[in-house]
């Protein structure tokens, strides 16, 4: 069977081209990756190689030939055994034994849209009944860490300064003691390159709980938290997963200026492949860091330095872990509804007391995942109150309340009495300088006022 | 195409040889007659598959980006060689070759181009973005760069699991000027990791060359810093790949850490499919086609040592002919993935 050779496409979307010169001649013989001919595009030049054997047989396109479409056979090649002048008496008829006059892929209709699966179901928290300890977050996160570290030798903690000096923020204090130098690793000051370290220690079969002394150095590490590890399991098709946690304090602290004090929800957040947890008290910080370690995907978990010192009740069950993409609802209340995560959710908490004297009664709810997002929480609560604030501290624009301000268009406008108002950090690069960063920040008394203006009063 | 594991001194090479390594070591002549043959059949394999995969781009059944990896087979047939089956192998976009020298199914690779439902990563992951655990190929990644930490986190792993195993970590020239390539290699050469820095120095990152790039062109000295041994290789020689290669495996699984091979190759075709060709010079591209042909050189080779003849060549030929058929027709006639297969995969248990 003679071979026709069909004039090729240099990218997605070129339909036609020159060409500009043929290397063969009528009886030559060709090889496989023999170069035969050279086109060109307005933008690219490439040498055509024969993929088959055979003699060439007959030169369909004249060379210099421009406009010649893709797909368009250009040369006929008779095969070994074949004679020349039946093969140049086939053409251009013959068609390329492998060439379907247009992929297969355009022939069906495409699906125009499948949606969505409808997520399963997560499971409320059980009542933690039991008895309750006192501690700070600081030592919720180093339980969690600690207690999922013995269970499983797979899990190990490296970061900047998490083992010698004990945490920048002492959160890994006494885990070097306890599980040595292999599992508690310091690293260099290399962002990009130890988070993506990380990726391929998770590929290659362990469970990393990466260390960022803050979340503002993370961005160095962007790249391979989302290209490399929130990617990677959907580019396989399954086939690879990527087990790692990657955690630090997040958002402001106090007084270190516009490059140490910014909130990342909103960036992860908005990442199919990652999970975003934002943990407000010791229970939650201890609940979900020990969810997020025995997750099999990669997790973003945002913690507050200011938070760190703050002391809660723990339920002190060896058993307690909190579910991935349950939020909690910290304060009933009938007439309005806070949602807040991280450290707003105590402002947001001190803003429902105030309120509360002020007679009107605020629902707060603590988001602590911010992907998966617990949309149903939320619009239950706000059927129940028919009014939304959202407080977070990060900037406004494209922010987290905005992402909520669209989920409530689309799941309760019918239950809302108010415009969604957004209780957010300024719009502006975090000041140094005392007052203007507190002005910058939102404080309770904009809570308050945000809600007295969506109820009306 | 299993990646053999290091073999015994079967069979030297034949005097006539050029090939002769320069450096001494324990990997020195140690290939068989048999291995040479089982090179030209890879060597082969890749070319054919990547002349055939161009085919099909031209077609219109590839979409996207296409990085060919004809011109440089040499280097990964060369260093699979050296390796074993539980040793890790990752590199960059321009990655199917790699692919079949680890023995991944052509089939597979080829669907996976043409985004069926067949390929390696059901259609989702395109010519960049392969893996198969079994066969601890991890990727194929686009971004440049970026699979250097990755390896040497396999290799970090592997340390960790305490086995002996190394890592093979594939970049190019256009990458050996990454921050992150920098980190991975302190970070290595720190903790002693079992990895192998496979440089693929094909002369130019995209269109610009390694000296329009680079303050220094001596790639192998880039780990100096570090501490990091190096060697430059004639990547065009598959034999100089392996001896190189050998003494570099060997030096990371006895656990002196890290290793950098800078393979000098050459890619006959563009960066990508399309590629405008006006960087360097046609003579360029003839001289190493026509002198320096990895393929053509290791023909000659096994010809003039009479360890093979015409005919036995011919038969490798139909059947790698036969091998990149079948999957050109897989490739086409496997179906689209299934339209649910779109929310599948992005989180275990979601």
């Amino acid at each position: 069977m003679s071979i026709s050779v069909l004039m090729p496409a240099l990218s997605p979307t070129m339909t036609e081209g020159k060409l500009a010169k043929w290397h063969v001649k009528v009886g030559d013989v060709v090889k496989s990756g023999q170069v035969i001919c050279e086109i060109e595009t307005d933008k690219a030049t490439m040498e055509v190689e024969a993929v088959d054997e055979g003699t060439v047989a007959q030169l369909l396109v004249a060379e210099g030939t421009e406009g010649v479409a893709v797909n368009t056979p250009i040369c006929v090649l008779a095969a070994e055994g074949e004679s020349v002048a039946d093969s140049a008496k086939a053409a251009p008829a013959a068609a390329a034994p492998a060439a379907p006059a247009a992929p297969p892929r355009s022939e069906a209709p495409p699906a125009l849209s499948v949606a969505a699966p409808t997520p399963a179901p997560i499971a409320s928290e059980p009542e933690w009944s039991g008895k309750t300890v006192h501690m700070t977050v600081r030592e919720a996160l180093r339980d969690a860490m600690a207690e999922e570290m013995r269970k499983d030798g797979n899990i190990f903690l490296m970061g900047e300064e998490v083992a010698q000096y004990h945490g920048a923020y002492k959160v890994s204090q006494g885990l070097l003691e306890e599980f040595g130098e292999k599992r508690v690793i310091d690293t260099p000051i290399t962002e990009h390159g130890f988070a993506g370290l990380g990726v391929g220690a998770a590929f290659g079969g362990l469970k990393p709980i990466v260390e960022f002394m803050t979340f503002n150095f993370a961005m160095q590490a962007m790249d391979q938290i989302i290209n490399s590890a929130a990617k990677t399991h959907y580019m396989s098709g399954g086939q690879m997963t990527c087990p790692i946690v990657f955690r630090g304090p997040n958002g402001a602290a106090s007084r270190v200026g516009a490059q140490h004090s910014q909130c990342y929800a909103s960036w992860y957040a908005h990442v199919p492949g990652l999970r975003v947890l934002a943990p407000w008290s010791a229970a939650d910080a201890k609940g979900l860091l020990k969810a997020a370690i025995r997750d099999p995907n990669p997790v973003i978990f945002l913690e507050n330095e200011m938070l760190y010192g703050q002391s809660f009740d723990v339920p002190e069950d060896p058993d307690f872990i909190l579910p991935i993409g349950k939020a909690k609802i910290e304060r009933q209340g009938k007439d309005v509804t806070i949602v807040a995560f991280s450290i707003m959710v105590g402002k947001a908490l001190q803003a429902a007391e105030e309120l509360a004297k002020q007679g009107i009664d605020a629902e707060v709810i603590n988001l602590r995942s911010l992907r998966p997002f617990d949309t149903e929480t939320i619009v239950n609560s706000v059927k129940k109150t028919n009014r939304l604030v959202s407080v977070e501290e990060g900037w406004p624009f494209a922010g987290i309340g905005s992402e909520l301000s669209a989920l409530m268009m689309e799941h309760a406008f019918d239950w809302l009495d108010a415009p969604v108002k957004r209780v957010a950090g300024l719009d502006v690069p975090l000041p140094y300088a005392a007052n203007l960063e507190k002005m910058a920040l939102p404080q309770s008394s904009a809570i308050v006022e945000a809600a007295h203006a969506v109820c009306n009063r | 195409m299993a990646k053999p594991a290091v073999k015994p001194k079967v069979e030297s090479l034949p005097a006539k040889s050029k090939s002769s390594p320069k450096s001494s070591g324990p990997g020195d002549n140690s290939v068989s007659a048999e291995d040479l043959k089982s090179f030209y059949r890879s060597m082969l394999l890749i070319r054919r598959f990547e002349e055939r995969a161009g085919q099909l781009y031209g077609m219109g059944l590839i979409g996207g980006f296409c990085h060919l990896y004809i011109g440089q087979e040499a280097v990964v047939v060369g260093m699979q060689s050296t390796i074993g089956d539980e040793d890790a192998v990752i590199t960059s976009y321009r990655d199917h070759g790699h692919m079949l020298a680890c023995g991944m199914d052509p089939k597979g690779v080829m669907a996976e181009l043409t985004g069926r439902s067949g390929g390696y990563s059901k259609g989702k992951g395109g010519s960049m973005h392969m893996f198969s655990r079994d066969k601890h190929f991890y990727g194929g990644h686009g971004i440049v760069g970026a699979q250097v930490p990755i390896g040497t986190g396999l290799a970090f792993a592997h340390k960790y699991h305490g086995g002996k195993n190394v890592s093979l970590t594939y970049f190019g020239d256009g990458s050996a000027n990454q921050g992150q390539v920098y980190e991975a290699m302190n970070m290595a050469a720190l903790w002693k990791l079992p990895v192998i820095y496979i440089i693929e120095n094909n002369r130019y990152g995209m269109g610009t060359s390694v000296e329009r790039a680079s303050a220094t062109t001596e790639l192998y000295r880039h780990g100096e810093a570090f501490g990091i041994p190096g060697e430059r290789v004639d990547g065009m020689d598959v034999l100089a790949v392996r001896t190189a290669g050998e003494k570099a495996v060997d030096h990371a699984r006895s656990g002196a850490g890290p290793y950098i091979l800078e393979m000098q190759t050459y890619r006959y075709r563009g960066h990508s499919m399309s590629d405008p060709a006006k960087y360097r010079t046609k003579e360029e591209v003839d001289k190493y086609r026509n002198e320096r042909d990895p393929i053509d050189h290791l023909r000659k080779r096994l010809l003039d040592a009479g360890l093979t003849d015409e005919a036995a060549l011919k038969a490798v030929d139909a059947e790698i002919r036969k091998i990149v058929n079948d999957a050109a027709e897989f490739a086409q006639h496997s179906p689209e993935p299934d339209p649910s297969e779109l929310w599948t995969d992005i989180l275990i248990g979601a």
